[in-house]
């Protein structure tokens, strides 16, 4: 890979540190680079410290490393926090008219800028974040062009002065560095032709519901789910849809229930905690057999655990969370552009199947920006199935003999027919007792033998219809088998591709049903499953159904893996070395 | 059900039979409520019923319509799903007092203030009927049960007090057995566009001997016939805050009233979706150069 640049601006919350990295990052994704960016929100000092880091490559990136090479410091915990990730080439850049004595490591290149004052001169006080990216082109060899058209659509719906003030905020924050610094800085951002679109993981989610026909959201906020909804909120109305902000995680699956049974596509997203407040009703959805689909972007558990940092610890809860057995799909994007598709596939199984499907993210995916050539998000290719919709002219054929509609009919494949509100003939009522085909409660031991059977029949025709494959990289040959699911997916390509690792990689996408890897574990001569929790949660089902132990690579202290940890961690194991579990 | 011929309220009858104890009060607010959904133009193809978990939620399986039983004190938040998605149904939420004022408090309050236009039947019967017989939050302080041997030492929940001070739009009571001025506060709550709170006393023959057909015989007041105005917000507040009093009719309505999916600008059903994605999400990729 060319030359990646790993780039940062930290300060404390309020300091506008998300919105400047963004702009930043857009303003790469101008110049047809490619970017990947991680938030920073440190839990190791108390208060309010926050960075928005952008790896930037013409390469495709995937990962973050343990790299930073020009660092933009508002606060001298933002140089702290980040000391180890500093090498003998970095530059900080900082402010030392600030009231801080800023203490620049020895190795380190530390830029002394005047970004309030500059940014004074330009305007206005606010604008010392633009001033520092002005100051980082310098020092990157970025062309400040890239940067006008982004600062252009930030602040472009507020008047062109403002824009044209924070334009030349950045010159003045470039140009005091040509004027104050003769450095030879080894860095130089390339510029090509291509046209990047960037997004979050939570940012696709959205655009993939509205794709596919997804018209009635209801949610409370949690982090880091929130972003759905405020993507959707503004959006989907034009689509002739509607957002509900919802008094809780109840009204919320509720209200996305009662709108799925009209018929809509429906969805609602949370994260761990609203998940466990939704799982009464989950078992409603499942058995009244709505089509539902129910985001959770996972963060640290249990109960409010650290709220903005990364874990895949979910999994048990959504494979078997609610009392009694509930037929469910699972399915796990492993990349920021999976989120898109996922989203899209969920529905289309909700609906073929009328079924709850989990569609499961994590905050690591949900707040990374990441460029994607646009062909990956393609409107063309989305196919919406709605399923066993029954038509009026049809409804005769499933009515039993005194004229009742059989919404709960005992077909072979496990999956009735459906009549929405409003089809002459086919009014019924859906409970979550347990109920004979026309939806009549029931204590019958036959029928409740048969319902039961008949709903867990849908999940063996979709385990029969559909394509339950994974995602697979590396060398198909090796004994070394890596396996993953969720984010972890770029970091371990990264740590294979760049440090050599001679492994065959299967990154997981459906947690139930999943694609069977009995094969490819027992051809395998040692078998690693790497995922963000402690318990290997994931790694109990693969030895569940191979019957083969299998090794572990596990994290949770909150941070995402990075591919140069994880590159040690993986040789370790295939070296005999059991790996040290990072707490 | 074609909707060019007027449903008869039969038609909203399924041929389940209730299994509910001979004499309850629900018997007779099915029917109200039956009756106003018939006199009001619909059909049971155009209705969907939400019922609660309880004595009072098994209306569900007793009426046919389209419907949808839900889990205990969240049938509010299912019926504001179901209208805002298809704007066309006429919807109808029931339950009782325990699934609608306690377990269900916080969606009710919501649900007033939202004013989604529907039609909320509490079967009021200030006890817990189906779980045999513990107090609910309509229960007077002083009544003893298994789980308030000596009276639940807590006032009850003023449902009209809370519901008004929430911002309703339409306030009324009934009770079950004065079978047309029942059914004619339904049609008006039908009608009413926005959120309609029509608390009806559902007595239970069974476990409350205490709140029973003769006591809400004797201390009903027949707001009707005292000529109270219920678009009068005064006159209205200074009934609804008066605790002492039982009163049947409408409590107060607000004729100015709108429903939130109206003011959300939603009129048609949600349910088209295009067999690809909709006109127009290119634009959403765009967003994102
Ligand atoms: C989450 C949950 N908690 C408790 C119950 C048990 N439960 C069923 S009905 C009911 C109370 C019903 O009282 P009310 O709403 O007043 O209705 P009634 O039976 O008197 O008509 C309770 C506590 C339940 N079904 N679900
Ligand atoms: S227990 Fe009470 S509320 Fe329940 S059916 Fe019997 S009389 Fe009615």
């Amino acid at each position: 890979m060319p030359e990646d640049l790993n780039w940062a601006i930290g300060g404390e919350a309020g300091d506008g540190i998300d919105s400047t990295g963004k702009i930043f990052a857009q303003a790469l994704s101008r110049a047809g680079r490619h970017v990947f960016t991680s938030k920073d929100f440190a839990s190791r000092i108390r208060g309010g410290y926050t960075a928005y880091k952008v790896r930037t490559s013409v390469d495709r990136v995937d990962s973050v490393v343990d790299r930073l090479d020009v660092l933009v410091a508002l606060t001298q915990r933002t140089i702290d926090e980040n000391t180890e990730e500093l090498h003998d080439e970095s530059v900080i850049i900082y402010d030392g008219e600030r009231s801080w004595d800023a203490e620049i490591p020895e190795e380190v290149v530390g830029l002394d800028v005047p970004l309030k004052s500059l940014a004074e001169d330009a305007g206005g006080a606010i604008m010392q974040n633009v001033v520092a990216l002005g100051a980082a082109c310098a020092v990157a060899d970025f062309d400040i062009e890239y940067l006008d058209s982004s600062l252009e659509k930030r602040f472009g719906s507020k008047g062109s002065k403002l824009v044209e003030n924070n334009q030349q905020a950045a010159r003045m924050g470039r140009d005091y560095v040509y004027e104050n610094y003769d450095h030879d800085y080894p860095y130089s951002l390339e510029t090509t032709d291509e046209d990047y679109v960037l997004l979050n993981g939570d940012e696709a989610i959205g655009m993939g519901a509205i794709a596919a026909g997804c018209k009635f959201y209801a949610g409370y906020p949690i982090t880091p789910a929130t972003a759905v909804m405020e993507y959707l909120m503004g959006r989907i109305d034009r689509f002739g849809g509607t957002v509900i902000q919802a008094e809780d995680e109840l009204a919320a699956i509720n209200m996305t229930l009662g709108a799925a049974r009209t018929g809509a596509r429906a969805m609602t997203a949370t994260s761990g905690p609203g998940i466990d407040l939704m799982t009464e009703t989950f078992g409603l959805v499942a058995t009244s057999e709505t089509p539902m689909v129910i985001v959770d972007v996972m963060r640290s558990g249990p109960s409010t655990g650290m709220p903005t940092k990364q874990e895949q610890g979910d999994l048990n809860m959504l494979l078997y969370g609610g009392h009694g057995e509930i037929p469910r799909f699972v399915v796990a994007p492993t990349t920021v552009a999976e989120c898109f598709h996922k989203t899209v596939e969920a529905f289309n199984l909700a609906e073929k199947y009328q079924t709850p499907v989990y569609l499961v993210g994590d905050l690591a995916m949900a707040v990374t920006e990441q460029t994607f050539s646009p062909e990956e998000f393609d409107m063309d290719a989305v196919e919406n199935d709605r399923g066993k919709i029954v038509p009026e002219e049809e409804i005769e054929e499933w009515l039993d003999d005194e004229g009742h509609f059989r919404a709960h009919a005992n077909t072979e494949d496990g999956i009735s027919p459906r009549a929405l509100p409003g089809t002459a003939n086919g009014a019924h009522m859906s409970t979550g007792l347990e109920h004979d085909e026309l939806g009549r409660r029931t204590e019958d031991t036959e029928v409740r033998v048969e319902q039961v059977d008949k709903r867990n029949r849908k999940v063996e025709t979709a385990r029969e219809r559909e394509d339950w494959s994974a995602r697979e990289f590396g060398n198909p040959d090796s004994g070394n088998l890596v396996v993953s699911w969720g984010s972890n997916e770029g970091a371990i390509r990264e740590a294979m591709a760049e440090f050599d690792i001679d492994a065959r990689f299967i990154s997981v996408p459906y947690i139930f049903p999943r694609p069977d890897l009995t094969e490819a574990v027992e051809a395998a001569e040692e078998t690693v499953v790497i995922e963000c929790n402690a318990t290997g949660q994931f790694a109990d089902l693969i030895e569940h159904d191979t019957l083969t132990r299998v090794k572990r690579i596990n994290k949770y202290n909150g941070v995402q893996f990075a591919a140069d940890e994880l590159a040690e961690e993986i040789s370790a194991v295939f070296d005999g070395v059991e790996p040290e579990v990072t707490a | 059900m074609s909707s060019e011929t007027q449903a008869h309220f039969t038609d909203f009858k399924s041929d389940k039979q209730p299994t509910w104890c001979p004499g309850c009060g629900d018997f007779g607010t099915m029917n109200g409520m039956m009756k106003a959904l018939a006199n009001t133009g619909n059909d049971p193809d155009n209705t969907f019923l939400v019922a609660g978990i309880g004595c009072s939620g098994k209306i569900g399986t007793y009426m046919h319509s389209y419907a949808l039983h839900g889990v205990h004190g969240r049938a509010l938040p299912l019926g504001t799903g179901v209208k805002l998605a298809n704007p066309e149904l006429e919807v109808m939420v029931a339950g009782g007092d325990g699934d609608g004022y306690s377990i269900g408090a916080g969606h009710f309050v919501h649900a007033v203030r939202r004013n989604v236009d529907m039609t909320y039947v509490v079967m009021d019967n200030r006890i817990y009927g189906l779980t045999k017989g513990q107090a609910s939050p309509t229960s007077r302080e002083d009544f003893e049960t298994s789980t308030s041997p000596e009276g639940t030492k807590q006032s009850p929940v003023h449902p009209l007090a809370l519901a008004f001070s929430a911002g309703a739009t339409f306030i009324g009571q009934t009770f079950s057995s004065d079978a047309l001025g029942h059914a004619a506060v339904i049609e008006e709550a039908i009608e009413h566009d926005g959120f309609a709170l029509v608390n009806t006393y559902s007595p239970c023959v069974t476990f409350n001997d205490v709140d029973t057909y003769d006591y809400f015989r004797d201390a009903i007041v027949d707001l009707e016939e005292e000529g109270h105005d219920p678009t009068d917000y005064e006159a209205a507040r200074e009934k609804i805050m008066d605790f002492d009093t039982v009163y049947t009719g409408v409590l107060y309505q607000d004729e100015s009233s709108v429903g939130y999916e109206k003011r959300l600008g939603l009129s048609e059903s949600m349910a088209d979706v295009p067999e690809g994605a909709p006109d127009g999400a290119d634009d959403l990729v765009r967003e994102f150069y």
